[in-house]
């Protein structure tokens, strides 16, 4: 699975690229945004196999960007994070498109294992 | 409970909830930088043990993150503590200039999420007043509230405060593109009616110069 090329999408700097950088170590090929509009614009500018995409950002929140990215293309496959995984939310995040939402802070091992989930439905449906 | 205070209550709970969940929201973010840089930390010792070369300025970098977190951590929970004991007395002496800093302080969150920055002006002399600490957040949220909702992203809420005969008055400047509209269709609603009658003061949109101003008397108990 490392090789993968995963945008991350947070508004805190801090934690997008130690997250980043910890991904990296595992092989994977990281790009980060820090904001939604930069990730939206990431997106129609390279392909991604999956986006990490912050629930709670300015600008637009992660259900607006989920929203607008699956506009532009419906096989973008997107694990949401958010502060409090409350199952309202986890159904508003699964009913808007994404495929996997993930409680921050979270272990890295678990995001992986939810990245290579999504990255296998993407090669089985191809 | 009359009706106004049912009023109150009815929204001075929902102001609470959302004061709460910012600041949980806050710290969770913290504990996410803390948790990926702590991380990075145990990855680079790892190799370390595997022989591969380590930096210590890159472990030295990895731990300055993290007391920076703590730090901020901190201001977060403190914040949390005066707000949390903002209800402990229904009157005190109260600083103007540190109420509206507080209030903005724990509202940055919101309005950074609506792309928005909150400015308290220094006051022109040393402003007291005696009041109910818990509803005059209160009042202070719906008018930070009602600005930012009219703001557009990337604006300034400027918020002035300053001496009058009777005590306080605290200016929010509103967009330009407001003055001479009416508002007062949206505000004040019937929730800072209510609460700027207990607060004992005022409340209105001031058409020529498109603010929110609140008065605010010098004593809650005149």
């Amino acid at each position: 699975m490392p090789g993968k090329r995963i945008l991350l999408v947070d508004d805190e700097k801090d934690f997008v690229e130690g997250l980043g950088e910890r991904m990296r170590i595992r092989g994977f090929d990281i790009e980060t945004a820090v904001s939604a509009k930069r990730a939206v614009q990431m997106v129609r500018e390279k392909a991604f196999d999956v986006i990490v995409l912050d629930l709670n950002m300015p600008e637009m929140d992660g259900l607006e960007t989920l929203k607008l990215l699956k506009e532009n293309n419906p096989d973008i496959h997107v694990i949401l994070l958010t502060g409090y995984a409350t199952a309202e939310k986890g159904i508003r995040a699964m009913l808007s498109g994404a495929e996997e939402v993930l409680e921050k802070p979270s272990h890295i091992e678990d995001l992986i294992r939810k990245i290579e989930k999504v990255a296998t439905r993407k090669m089985v449906k191809v | 409970m009359n009706h106004q205070w049912e009023i109150i209550c009815n929204d001075g709970f929902q102001f609470m909830g959302k004061m709460n969940a910012s600041i949980s929201h806050e710290i969770k973010n913290v504990l996410a930088i803390i948790n990926e840089n702590a991380g990075l930390m145990e990855d680079f010792t790892r190799m370390a043990e595997k022989g591969l070369p380590m930096d210590p300025e890159r472990i030295k970098s990895f731990a300055r993150k993290i007391q920076g977190q703590v730090q901020r951590a901190d201001g977060i929970v403190k914040n949390m503590n005066t707000f949390a004991h903002s209800v402990d007395e229904p009157r005190k002496r109260i600083d103007v200039g540190e109420l509206l800093a507080f209030m903005t302080t724990l509202s940055k969150r919101l309005a950074s999420m609506k792309e928005i920055t909150l400015t308290v002006m220094p006051a022109a002399m040393p402003l007291t007043i005696t009041t109910t600490p818990f509803l005059a957040h209160h009042m202070i949220w719906r008018c930070l509230d009602f600005a930012m909702a009219v703001s557009g992203p990337n604006s300034t809420v400027e918020i002035t405060p300053d001496k009058t005969e009777g005590g306080a008055r605290i200016r929010f400047k509103l967009p330009t593109g407001l003055i001479g509209k009416p508002s007062q269709a949206l505000f004040p609603s019937d929730v800072e009616n209510a609460l700027a009658d207990v607060l004992n003061g005022q409340v209105r949109v001031q058409q020529d110069s498109g603010e929110i101003v609140l008065i605010l008397p010098e004593s809650i108990d005149g």
